[in-house]
């Protein structure tokens, strides 16, 4: 069982959970990931590690709640007790040796990106990061990122803070005015993981994708991970829990991943309903 | 003396098909009693000869002959830490069983039978609690909660180590809870098989993973003098086809999964996994029985096992082979996927039923020579191929060994299929790290595996006695 410390609401439906398991605290590195199940009989998820603190032996993680079993942890609060957690498990991010990098965080996915651009700003590289959300009720970690960037852009689907448009937008400007990175990074949804490969494409910049594909064990056992990269004009599979989370965005099959990302869609949304329903039957 | 052994009373095929409730019901104890009365207790012992752990086979059934269930089963574990499992899993028709003298004119002594009989009846019955020994003082780390680790755990604690396993999982099994299904082998009983290791002292923690969590060296430096490796086979084998990817297409081990340790079978199940519709297992080993029986078990109208070579190469058990005949499953025999096909509709890109799969392009074999194994290589019969309709696929062609633990232990071989290199104590390249099962032997059996847990556990002892 593994204690919650502290829990912090970051918007509606984004919350942040520092989890004490100082095994995982105490090897964990950016990019790398944990699995959890909330309860006896939840499913296993795995989440990527937001933060540690090693000498709490606390592990920060940050979800939104999509589904029944992040409904179910959303539901956690302080003192409370997590079943299970697992980890730290895949490889961490590639960063040594880089100088120039532009970090590029959609929704959630800014969560991950935030410990990677922390690192690289301790690392003395020059942090170009790139936040979007869909609304301003949505925006988290606006001040984490502005500590540890060098330029901030902050972009909203709708307008209603920072900059309208997608977070390819600035990107596209800075590469076409000439700019160069060693590194792109991108972490959030596969679409916009996709659409910035496809943007820095013409300009050759090495663009890395953190994937999350379904996953149970999270150690290279089940398969359920796959994906298909096409390197060198070969398709290979690879496993994203042991070979991953992070990939080469121009080798990656993202449709495919996102046609796999959907492959159970009606049984979770199924699933969250009757969880919600549950819930608020106990509040009544 | 009747030259057929005492059947195994089973659930109707037409009635286990569709629940997960075990197929064998095990014999009373006069069937037992009976079956224990064909053994001629022969000088020699071949059967013993045929037992990966050595059990005193002659003299358990001597003791079920008087009526001693319990002192049976004092034999047993004398040399086994999980005989309700092993009862129910072991090959014994190639091991124990077919060095039984009452084999060569007739049938053998049902010895499988009788250990499951003896097991059962211990775990029903018996009020005696196993008595933890006097430590020893040394501690020895165990890696992975399977049938290796826990033999090998089981047998240091009894000589009074103190050990630790270390799971990657959030439960203690390994496959016995993850791979092999509810119906041939009911979880409670390996719950109740790690339970009687805790009471001799085992202590197990669950969701660490050695080469992540906590590396081999880390485990030197907290004062373990040992360490056990059997984390088991890893990485699922795809074919390497078109189509794999696909939403319907799961490797046996994410199947059995999501079905046997995360049950999806139950109504409300947290986990999903695929059920109903039509079912094609590509493989044709004991993983591929168990996927394919535990697929009509989740409501599937038709199940097929599709295999590349004809029924007398399938390895699987010859029980297995004939319950899943009996239940219904279809061989596809000679038979070779070359592609899976999904849906595609191009008038819409966001039709939900895009990119799964409808169904499977094979191609028809003929046998040619014999491979370096003697087994004779299947041929393609050019201009065959043919579609089988189908909704699931389920890739059984066995796994590569995990590479977590090699690629953070200095020092630690592995051959040129992954597997870690051992002697025949199951010392590893590395001093004081043994190994064994699957993570050495690539896919084989739970017997197997225990065997080398046994092999590695004396010679920890005989390492850390010195």
């Amino acid at each position: 069982m593994y204690k919650i410390i502290k829990r912090k609401p970051l918007n509606e439906t984004v919350v942040e959970l520092h989890v004490e398991a100082p095994l995982v605290a105490k090897k964990a590195k950016p990019g790398q990931f944990i699995i959890l199940r909330p309860e006896e009989g939840a499913e296993r998820i795995p989440l990527t590690v937001a933060g540690v603190n090693s000498e709490l032996g606390t592990v920060k993680i940050i979800f939104q709640v999509v589904g029944a079993t992040t409904e179910k942890l959303a539901h956690k609060m302080e003192g409370d007790f997590i079943k299970d957690f697992v980890g730290p498990l895949g490889m961490p991010t590639h960063l040594d040796g880089l100088k120039k990098v532009c970090i590029v965080g959609g929704g959630v996915g800014c969560a991950i990106a935030m410990p990677i651009a922390e690192k690289l700003h301790e690392m003395g590289a020059e942090v170009t990061s790139i936040i979007g959300f869909r609304n301003r009720d949505l925006l988290i970690l606006e001040d984490e990122f502005k500590a540890s960037s060098d330029r901030l852009f902050v972009m909203t689907d709708d307008g209603s803070y920072g900059e309208k448009g997608n977070v390819t937008a600035p990107l596209k400007e800075m590469l076409e005015a000439g700019e160069t990175f060693d590194m792109i990074i991108t972490i959030g949804p596969l679409i916009m993981m996709k659409f910035v490969t496809l943007t820095a494409k013409p300009f050759g910049v090495p663009v890395t994708v953190s994937m999350n594909p379904i996953m149970i064990d999270g150690t290279g056992m089940c398969g359920g991970c796959r994906l298909t990269l096409n390197v060198d004009g070969k398709k290979v599979t690879r496993f994203a829990c042991v070979d991953g989370p992070d990939f080469n965005g121009y080798e990656v099959d993202f449709d495919e991943a996102m046609s796999r990302g959907r492959m159970y869609f009606e049984f979770e949304r199924h699933a969250h309903e009757e969880t919600c329903n549950l819930y608020k039957k106990e509040v009544q | 003396m009747n030259p057929k052994r005492n059947e195994m009373p089973v659930q109707e095929p037409s009635v286990r098909a569709h629940n997960f409730s075990e197929v064998a019901l095990g014999y009373s104890e006069d069937v037992a009693i009976d079956e224990a009365m064909r053994c001629l207790n022969c000088k020699t012992m071949p059967c013993v000869s045929g037992c990966p752990v050595k059990i005193r086979i002659p003299e358990f059934i001597g003791k079920i002959k008087e009526g001693d269930f319990e002192g049976a089963y004092k034999i047993i574990t004398e040399s086994s830490s999980l005989p309700a499992v092993c009862g129910r899993v072991c090959p014994q028709e190639t091991q124990c069983e077919s060095k039984c003298v009452r084999g060569i004119k007739g049938e053998s002594v049902g010895i499988g039978r009788l250990e499951r009989f003896v097991a059962d009846w211990h775990n029903t019955f018996s009020t005696e609690e196993p008595q933890s020994p006097q430590p020893n003082g040394h501690k020895v780390a165990v890696v992975g909660s399977g049938p290796s680790g826990l033999t090998c755990a089981g047998d240091l604690a009894k000589k009074g180590y103190s050990v630790t396993v270390f799971e990657a999982f959030h439960v203690a099994g390994g496959v016995l809870v993850y791979g092999i299904p509810e119906f041939r082998l009911p979880k409670s009983i390996v719950a109740k098989e790690v339970e009687t290791l805790e009471k001799l002292g085992v202590d197990i923690q669950t969701n660490v993973v050695i080469g992540k969590t906590l590396t081999v060296d880390e485990l030197f430096e907290m004062g373990y003098e040992a360490v056990f490796i059997g984390s088991g086979a890893g990485l699922p084998n795809f074919m390497g086809i078109e189509g794999e990817s696909l939403k319907g297409v799961y490797s046996a081990n994410e199947f059995l999964t999501r079905s046997n340790l995360m049950k999806a079978y139950l109504d409300g199940a947290s986990t999903p996994v695929m059920k109903g519709g039509r079912v094609a297992v590509v493989g044709g080993g004991n993983v591929a029985m168990d996927a394919a029986r535990t697929a009509l078990r989740l409501g599937a109208d038709k199940v097929y096992i599709v295999y590349r070579r004809s029924m007398d190469e399938l390895p699987a058990r010859r029980e297995e082979v004939e319950h899943a005949e009996e239940e219904g499953i279809e061989f596809r025999l000679l038979c070779n996927p070359v592609e899976i096909l999904g849906y595609n509709n191009p008038e819409n890109p966001r039709d939900e039923k895009n990119g799964f799969v409808t169904g499977m392009k094979c191609v028809r074999m003929e046998l040619g020579e014999p491979d370096e194994r003697g087994r004779r290589r299947p041929v393609e019969i050019k201009g065959s191929e043919f579609i089988i309709d189908v909704d699931t696929v389920v890739m059984s062609i066995g796994t590569s060994p995990n590479p977590l633990i090699k690629s953070t232990t200095e020092g630690l071989l592995v051959n040129s299929r992954g597997g870690i290199v051992v002697n025949e104590d199951g010392l590893t390249s590395r001093n004081a790290v043994y190994a064994g099962g699957d993570a050495v032997t690539g896919a084989a059996t739970v017997i197997s595996a225990m065997g080398a847990g046994k092999v590695a556990a004396k010679a920890i002892d005989e390492y850390l006695s010195k």
